[in-house]
């Protein structure tokens, strides 16, 4: 079979692009540093300089937490649309990650745990609002056993604007003005806050959630084939769902409590992914994680180098190019998107 | 040996509908049972039933004597398969030969990948039912009969000792139509299938069970069964019905309404 002789080779090159994407990452911004140097001061042979710190403690913690959070997008993408047998969601599009914002903005404002329990607070309320918010849209959508492709991504939307707005009025309302500022990185999502002691939880949760959804392949595969179809092949699709739901709502709740809700990663990315090696979830999961990382890191490299001093949330470049894509796959995929069992 | 038998089965759907009533019928090793009936006569929700996709709300199906609803949903799979009717691909676009293998699903544990054997098995089935050449493209580019002939395939490769089958012959040729059929029956396993094509079932099934308005109307040997007034009262067609003389299996002859001949087409020069 072609697609499994190219198989390491997309890996392998997908690797390489996230490489590149990530020395440009650390070298690009309002200071151009050389290659040379960048690689020196990576590779711990530089001296101290000013240099070395814009490298190692600010674009290197936003690298990897772009990285991070463009994987783990991108592979809760993967599984949303095979949960909801659609390949219109995203957790963005069906309110997850403005669920997510609802919450972590709710701990902030409200100061529930200030100091070393905010590094608890702050993600698990992130969990409950995408737990949540993916819980009433899946309610909203799903009528009579069926779901279509329609439903779902208008209930999506419906529920991500009112939380989307919910995360305004708590911040807006909030007696800092600080706060209000804040607006726009929890509702359209950037990168502009990583600092390394952010790291730890994000990188842990996604490491562990994709080895735990690659290990769920084959269950993942066969909800594909729908409700019906699973269970004559031997799936208990109620209890694997709800899991998923709950380990998806909790990977976007990591993700999400320190980027904002960054849009469209979880809809593009696998689009693509699937076009090149394929929908079976063992070989699909790696390339999605990859292609999602070296895509945000990119992507906020362009956002803050295209208006440069600006510095452009990503979501709002996400969302730029997602947005149109996500025209195109509503046209072109329309009448295929409702989807039987096989 | 296996049996399989449905007791007292009767399905009311939760809006209140009653689409099954009272529905016993069994069937053994090496059976191939099939269920005929008029559009909406109950045969996909019986079927339904024996695969577990549906509860009955009275009365049991029984797998060698043991409630199949109470099993564990591996377990059930292991067992049965199903040969689904609507045999549309979904959305998301898988392999044909990634399709066939979920049969191998029920085989193992969650996070087991296939093994040399399993995919050994999965190239065999496509082979018996006639698509090998086809493993590598997308299920969904492929024409409706070959995805049935792939979802036979796929109930194949899961060694079950039941399979149940709603329509398989609905999309195919002539040819496959035979060809999936002998195929079934050379399965030794106990086969449920719903057939809309009489002849067909008089030929290829031991016993053939008629519903209507969600009851059993009759059941037993094809000769039995398939009678003139039988199908005047089920279906409302004139038919008569004939022993083959070289298949020697009823075969059934439609007729037009009594007295009609089929008119001439409208609009053509008579002369």
């Amino acid at each position: 079979m072609t697609t499994r002789s190219r198989y390491p080779l997309v890996l392998v090159g997908l690797a390489l692009v996230l490489l590149a994407a990530a020395v440009a990452g650390l070298a690009l911004g309002s200071v151009r540093i050389p290659t040379g140097q960048v690689l020196a001061i990576v590779t711990g042979r530089a001296e101290p300089s000013p240099y070395r710190t814009i490298v190692l403690e600010v674009r290197a913690p936003r690298v990897v937490l772009g990285a991070v959070t463009g994987a783990g997008l991108a592979v809760i993408g993967t599984v949303l649309q095979a949960l909801v047998r659609n390949p219109l969601a995203d957790p963005f599009l069906l309110g997850v990650s403005s669920g997510a914002s609802a919450g972590a903005v709710a701990v902030i404002v409200l100061g529930i745990g200030a100091g070393v329990a905010t590094t608890v607070a702050l993600p698990a309320a992130a969990f409950a609002g995408a737990l949540a918010a993916l819980v009433l849209v899946y309610a909203l959508a799903r009528r009579a056993g069926s779901m279509t492709g329609g439903r779902l991504v208008l209930a999506g939307v419906a529920v991500s604007y009112v939380l989307s707005a919910l995360t305004s009025l708590i911040l807006v309302t909030s007696a800092s003005a600080e706060h209000a500022q804040e607006v726009l990185h929890w509702t359209l999502g950037g990168l502009g806050g990583a600092r390394w002691d952010m790291l730890a939880l994000p990188a842990v949760a996604l490491v562990l959630g994709t080895l735990v959804l690659i290990a769920l392949a084959r269950p993942l595969d066969l909800l594909l084939v729908g409700e019906e179809g699973a269970g004559v092949l031997g799936l208990d699709t109620g209890r694997f769902r709800a899991g998923v739901f709950v380990l998806a709502s909790l990977l976007t709740g990591v993700l999400v409590a320190y980027t904002g809700a960054i849009g469209f990663v979880g809809l593009m990315v696998p689009h693509a992914a699937r076009l090149v090696v394929g929908a079976a979830h063992r070989t699909l999961l790696p390339v999605v994680a990859l292609g999602g990382a070296a895509f945000l890191v990119l992507a906020d490299l362009a956002a803050r180098t295209v208006a440069a001093p600006q510095d452009i949330p990503v979501g709002v470049l996400t969302a730029l190019t997602g947005g149109p894509f996500f025209l195109w796959m509503l046209r072109g995929r329309g009448t295929r998107a409702e989807g039987g069992p096989a | 040996m296996t049996t399989l038998r449905t007791e007292s089965l009767s399905y009311t759907t939760p809006q209140g509908r009653a689409l099954l009533h009272d529905i016993t019928l069994g069937a053994a090793d090496g059976e191939t049972v099939g269920l005929v009936g008029p559009n909406g006569s109950g045969k996909t929700t019986l079927l339904r039933c024996v695969y577990a996709a549906l509860r009955p709300t009275a009365g049991r199906v029984l797998l060698d004597g043991a409630d199949l609803h109470a099993l564990p949903v591996k377990a059930r799979a292991r067992r049965i398969a199903t040969v689904p009717q609507d045999a549309d691909a979904g959305s998301i676009e898988l392999s044909v030969h990634e399709i066939v293998a979920m049969g191998r699903s029920p085989h193992h544990r969650f996070w087991e990948a296939d093994t040399t054997a399993d995919h050994a098995l999965v190239r065999e089935a496509l082979a018996r039912v006639g698509i090998a050449d086809l493993a590598g493209r997308p299920f969904p580019s492929l024409s409706g009969g070959e995805r049935q002939r792939a979802l036979v395939a796929r109930a194949l490769v899961q060694q079950p000792d039941v399979v149940v089958l709603d329509e398989p012959t609905n999309h195919l040729d002539i040819r496959y139509q035979l060809e999936v059929l002998s195929l079934v029956r050379e399965l030794g396993t106990v086969n449920l299938l719903a057939l809309h094509d009489l002849n067909l079932a008089a030929y290829y099934c031991d016993r053939i069970c008629v519903l209507a308005g969600g009851r059993v109307v009759a059941s037993g040997p094809p000769a039995d069964v398939l009678t003139a007034d039988l199908l005047a009262e089920v279906y409302g067609v004139n038919a008569e019905v004939s022993v083959h003389p070289v298949t020697g299996a009823p075969t059934v002859v439609y007729l037009p309404p009594s007295g009609t001949r089929v008119p001439p087409a409208p609009g053509l020069p008579t002369s």
